[in-house]
């Protein structure tokens, strides 16, 4: 698996993100300068977390309008695989390749703590490495991270099994008080329509040692670069 | 230009006398202005320096002292630690959310200026009584600044302590502690060197925020705190990102000669410290200044406090270089002056001369001041007790303010970032990070106990040092050294100079017997408001390393395990948390500080640590002996059953020095251990269970022990 990270200024868990990658592919990702548009020989393109721009606009606003972005639609539409995590997955809905909007975490409060997510489906390259219905821990870290869409879209989402993660308790049941920042539907995670863009808030990428905590996000890149060998 | 005006400025006759002395002549605004900056309190330690000299500050391990932006230790691997502590207390009064988050910058910025990539940060904060309706207020926006600025710049926030008390109602203290790395044959100083060398400025435009922030931070407050909003700098953690980023990227090249931050004092301070630090001269053209105001005067340019700026001297010709770095990160660059042999700093302004002074007399007759000390008065006597009601009594104190589960603080900072931190806020008695790409970790905790400090001065700050200490030994780390933060009243009362004196002596004995010297450090005096000061508070943040971030021990008990007291059974309820929460007085002498048996307890555990096999370890502090097992137990979720014990107030929560609770598959042999070492030890109990049942049969289930422990903070927050 050929992977890049794709860094615009004020993102900063583009190493934490590399070291997961690293640890499943064994080869070290690229790191994509977010001014860069020539993408060619990368399988997976990786927008990890953190600020950019300070997040002083919207979320992911102003990263979105980056020269970079063209070209990971481009690689997108060529049928490539897109991740964003946390500040990448807001990029990519501020980008419009996915649908939605991530609002204010309900409590009005950042949230760092981990989180209990349950994999709805398992037939996706992000997940092939889980079984559906499992229930994974993961931290999160995140101030925007209540995910909205009008109803129609929410329908559409389930109804096309889009939903990729849910918020649950630990015994993988949907309850409010587990559903932190207050997403719509418990919704942690989305896909595009062909299942090969992820977006999620939770930071998998952060529990991929033992030692830091657990491996629960290991399966994730394992799937990847399973699914994206070459 | 007079007296009157300087006075304003915060200097007093004789220092004016001798700033007409060192010019020959009347200073100008602008000069007039860099003097008073250069010798507020803040910046020239003017009452504290007599002291801080007698700090141990050597050891092997130390590569450099204090006198640096911060301190550095090697730890092994051709790896370097660079770490310090500094308050924001005033600004974090005025406005603390803007207070807090640029005290973390600041601190960064110390630390990556030296060439580390910062790893961690911590804090110590000290708020006022939680039923004053301000502490709530404070509170939050502290937490908030702290998460946003931390959060944001990507840098992991992992430990911390936090205490309320009155003495702080009108006077929040805001200590931030960065950690960074580097490789240590690649430390950046800031003395300037090369005459003719440029002198960049990058980073943030300078306006008029801040300006004079050194001088407000130098006095105490009145009724008027509020007007002085103005005088707090607003912080912009992107671009302290960018700036990280651009540094680090320019220093893996040989372009720099020597870096500083503009911190306190901004342009001022880092000019003037730089050349006068090389023995040189430095020119200034202000016109180059980048600046986000217009009609800023050469006084307001010297003194602004804008945040996220640097001050580099360049070798001549890595211009080109260093700007298309700064420029890739889209931060301002611009060449500012240049070096010179007049030993003199120049400052010119839309063609005139602004400034001109002499740097050699500038810091070598700044004021120093040998203060009157008197001694604390003796603390109260302890009166009448009531007899100690073993679970209603821990229950009490599990919930109180200095001993309430921080979660809802933790929280709100991103403990994680990095992909490095082993044990997480409240996992460990130190904070672990892990040095990427190595298997080596560091230990990192912050640590004071005020009121032992109030009672007794010496004693009260050897604590704050042995417990940091504990708190490193405790997870199996080696503990390297410290950096303290010395938080006081007004140095101009005996009584406040005399805590002041004795602290730095009790910090002193300490770190001699523990081999823990001190590396860097902050002075905040006159922390009062309308004639009342703070508690004395010596924070201090420890740093030790583990050579293997696996072998590193938390807190949490498991089910199945023997609890064990190390060091002997505790009865001082002096200066207790029991004695206070429970008994209602703040009363006695703080409990005593054998420095001998601290290390020799403390060394026997790290042993065990490192010879596998105890599964937790956790000192005894605030709170005493039951309140420790209380937390072991929570953070592990299982309960225990104690064996019989002394059934006495001092040793279920006396605060006794020097001793530890284990959690251990096999207790006799720890015991065995500990017998053959000549370490007092104790077999507690075992845990298991969904309760904590006491000697006395009484039984508290968890949940319980855990919704009392963590009401506080959400009832005083989220009401």
């Amino acid at each position: 698996m050929r992977a890049g990270i794709v860094v615009f200024p004020g993102i900063n868990r583009e190493r934490d993100m590399a070291i997961a990658l690293e640890r499943a592919s064994g080869r070290a990702p690229r790191m994509v300068w977010h001014r860069e548009t020539d993408l060619q020989g990368l399988d997976l393109i990786v927008i990890p977390g953190g600020f950019s721009y300070g997040d002083y606009l919207r979320c992911g606003a102003m990263a979105a309008q980056s020269p970079v972005m063209e070209s990971i639609r481009a690689h997108a539409t060529r049928g490539g695989h897109v991740l964003g995590v946390c500040n990448g997955f807001q990029i990519l809905v501020e980008s419009q390749l996915l649908p939605g909007a991530l609002l204010r975490n309900a409590s009005l409060r950042f949230l760092s703590m981990d989180c209990h997510l349950r994999v709805e489906r398992a037939d996706t390259d992000f997940t092939a490495h889980y079984q559906r219905g499992q229930v994974i821990r993961a931290p999160m870290a995140h101030g925007d991270g209540n995910y909205f869409a009008d109803d129609a879209t929410l329908d559409r989402l389930e109804g096309e099994g889009l939903v990729a993660f849910r918020y649950v308790a630990p015994d993988g049941s949907v309850t409010a008080a587990a559903n932190r920042n207050g997403s719509a539907r418990s919704i942690a995670g989305i896909l595009s329509p062909n299942r090969r863009i992820l977006g999620l808030m939770p930071h998998p990428e952060d529990l991929v040692d033992p030692l830091l905590g657990g491996t629960d996000g290991a399966p994730l890149f394992e799937g990847l670069a399973a699914s994206l060998a070459a | 230009m007079n007296q009157a005006l300087a006075a304003e400025f915060g200097l007093d006759a004789d220092e004016y006398r001798r700033v007409l002395d060192i010019m020959g002549r009347t200073p100008s605004f602008a000069e007039l202005g860099i003097f008073s900056v250069m010798w507020s309190e803040h910046c020239s330690y003017k009452s504290s320096r007599v002291w801080l000299r007698t700090l141990p500050t050597q050891a092997p391990w130390v590569i450099h002292g204090p006198g640096e932006n911060a301190g550095v230790v090697a730890i092994g691997e051709g790896l370097a630690a660079i770490f310090k502590m500094e308050s924001h207390n005033h600004p974090s009064f005025i406005e603390p959310y803007q207070g807090a988050a640029t005290g973390v910058g600041g601190i960064l910025r110390d630390v990556f200026t030296m060439g580390a990539r910062p790893v961690a940060n911590l804090n110590a904060l000290r708020f006022g009584d939680p039923a004053n309706p301000a502490t709530r207020r404070i509170v939050d926006g502290v937490v908030r600044g702290i998460g946003g600025y931390g959060n944001c710049v990507g840098v992991p926030t992992v430990g911390g302590e936090i205490n309320f008390h009155p003495a702080y109602d009108g006077n929040p203290l805001v200590n931030a502690m960065t950690v960074g790395i580097a490789p240590a044959g690649r430390i950046f100083l800031s003395a300037a060197a090369g005459i003719g060398n440029p002198v960049v400025y990058v980073g943030s435009r300078t306006g008029r925020d801040g300006i004079h922030g050194a001088t407000m931070a130098s006095a105490e407050f009145g009724a008027d705190a509020e007007s002085k909003r103005p005088t707090v700098q607003v912080g912009d953690p992107f671009v302290e990102k960018l700036l990280i980023e651009a540094c680090l990227e320019l220093m893996a090249t040989d372009a720099i000669v020597a870096i500083q931050d503009m911190g306190a004092a901004g342009l001022t301070s880092s000019s003037v410290e730089m050349a006068g630090k090389g023995g040189v001269g430095i020119e200034l053209d202000l016109d180059q200044v980048p600046q986000r105001e217009t009609g800023m005067s050469a006084y307001e340019m010297m003194l602004s406090e804008s945040q996220e700026r640097m001050l580099i001297v360049l070798r001549p010709g890595a211009e080109g270089i260093a700007r298309a770095i700064f420029e890739k990160w889209e931060l301002d660059f611009a060449v500012i002056g240049h070096l010179t042999g007049t030993g003199r700093i120049v400052v010119r302004h839309q063609g005139r001369i602004e400034a001109d002074i002499p740097l050699a007399p500038l810091a070598d007759q700044a004021p120093l001041y040998h203060r009157p000390t008197a001694p604390s008065p003796p603390p109260r006597p302890i009166g009448s007790l009531p007899a100690a009601r073993l679970a209603e009594d821990l229950v009490r104190l599990v919930a109180c303010p200095d001993l309430a589960s921080r979660a809802w603080v933790w929280d709100q900072y991103d403990s994680t970032v990095g992909g490095q931190t082993v044990k997480r806020p409240g996992a460990a008695d130190a904070a672990i990070v892990r040095v990427d790409g190595h298997r080596l970790a560091l230990a990192l905790t912050t640590d004071c106990t005020p009121r032992y400090v109030a009672a007794d001065p010496e004693a009260g700050a050897a604590q704050a040092v042995a417990e940091a200490w504990r708190n490193i030994t405790a997870t199996g780390a080696r503990p390297l050294a410290i950096t303290d933060n010395m938080n006081f009243g007004n140095p101009e009362k005996p009584v406040v100079m005399g805590q002041f004196a004795g602290a730095v002596a009790g910090i002193a004995r300490a770190c001699i017997a523990l081999d823990f010297p001190v590396v860097s450090g902050n002075v905040s005096l006159y922390n009062e408001t309308a004639g009342s000061p703070i508690l004395p508070t010596p924070a201090i943040g420890g740093l030790g390393v583990l050579a293997d971030a696996a072998q590193a021990v938390g807190l949490a008990a498991a089910p199945g395990q023997d609890l064990v007291l190390l060091g002997g059974d505790p009865s001082h309820l002096g200066q207790s948390l029991w004695l206070r929460e429970i008994a209602g007085q703040e009363a006695g002498p703080p409990p005593p500080v054998d420095l001998a048996a601290e290390r020799r307890h403390g060394d026997f555990v790290r042993a065990r640590i490192a010879a596998g096999g105890v599964a937790a370890c956790h000192d005894v502090a605030d709170g005493g002996l039951l309140v420790a097992i209380g937390e072991m137990l929570l953070a592990g979720d299982t309960g225990a059953v104690l064996g019989p014990a002394p059934d006495a107030a001092g040793f279920w929560f006396g605060e006794d020095q020097a001793r530890y609770v284990l959690a251990v598959a096999d207790g006799a042999a720890l015991l065995a251990a500990a017998q053959a070492a000549g370490i007092p030890a104790r077999l507690l109990g075992r845990t298991g269970g969904e309760g904590l049942t006491l000697p006395d049969g009484a039984t508290i289930s968890l949940a319980t022990l855990r919704s009392a422990h963590e009401r506080f903070f959400p009832a005083l927050m989220e009401s």
